[in-house]
């Protein structure tokens, strides 16, 4: 895991909370996980393909992705609505189409979000290990985001500012 | 004025459809998708249409190059996560008439309406 696409996605995690839900991030120091992603309740997910492959989990408590996807719908959004899933997706979707414009030098398609729901669920990484995990928290909650990624190519990754 | 929302999150299209009904915008129809976007571009004649870029079925590039090839000449705002300058390039040479980048603020998305159609109705040089 290159530790240079962190900062795309701190970058790109702040930008999209602070355009759309207007609240700022507070972010944790980055964790090595190698174990895959402990006991969230709702799990965003984009993989990545291309000179890059890898992908990118936002993983939520329960009430945080409640609160989270009613700020981001402007209307109120329980696990059981049919957009809940619909607006934490479109959230990964924005969070992980910004960090990959900050990939410099790479071609990298993200894929459609896959967004699982189920109380203490893991998501594990079956190709890229180990992940580094993004500890976030704002006024909806703490969440945090995995990232795992391999370069298929060597580039330059993260040289813009 | 008739406007087309073509993305497949539905929470995307509400936001986009609270942003136009503050500018004055109720005549609007959605799709999830560019096949649905195609046929909704036939029977709805839109005025102007938003666009996404990744969606399954048809992505938006596609429905863009075949409406285009279609003869359709309607006014198209790309909306869309995908914000390198290469494909803001490909996007405009297939036919996008303006470039929104998600997320986006409701003055943007509402700045960037405004302007691609004032330079619609702005009289012939
Ligand atoms: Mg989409």
């Amino acid at each position: 895991m290159d530790v240079r696409f962190i900062n795309p996605f701190i970058k790109s995690i702040r930008n999209v909370y602070q355009t759309m839900m207007r609240t700022d991030i507070v972010f944790g120091k980055p964790q090595v996980k190698t174990d895959g992603c402990k006991n969230p309740d709702v799990s965003a997910v984009i993989g990545y393909s291309g000179d890059a492959s890898g992908a990118v989990v936002i993983a939520y408590q329960r009430q945080a992705a409640i609160t989270t996807a009613s700020k981001f719908a402007s209307m109120e959004l329980d696990v059981s609505h049919p957009d809940f899933a619909d607006a934490l997706g479109e959230i990964a979707n924005m969070i992980a189409g910004g960090a990959k414009a900050e990939f410099e030098g790479l071609d990298v398609d993200p894929s459609l979000p896959s967004v699982i729901v189920g109380d203490n669920h893991e998501v594990s990484n079956s190709k890229v290990n180990p992940s580094l995990t993004i500890p976030c928290d704002c006024s909806f909650g703490a969440f945090n985001v995995h990232v795992t990624m391999k370069l298929e190519k060597q580039a330059a990754v993260g040289a813009a500012s | 004025m008739k406007i087309l929302l073509v993305d497949d999150s539905r929470t995307i299209r509400n936001i986009q459809k609270n942003i136009l009904a503050k500018l004055g915008h109720t005549e609007i129809d959605e799709a999830p998708d560019g096949v649905e976007g195609v046929a909704k571009v036939r029977e709805f004649s839109p005025d102007l249409i938003l666009l996404d870029w990744n969606m399954p079925n048809m992505d938006g590039l596609t429905f863009l190059k075949t409406i285009r090839a279609d003869g359709v000449t309607t006014p198209v705002i790309m909306c869309t996560t995908e914000a390198e300058k290469s494909r803001v390039i490909t996007a405009i040479q297939a036919g996008a008439n303006n470039y929104v980048v998600k997320p986006f603020s409701t003055e943007t998305m509402a700045d960037k309406i405004e302007q691609t159609m004032r330079k619609l109705t702005a009289p012939a040089p």
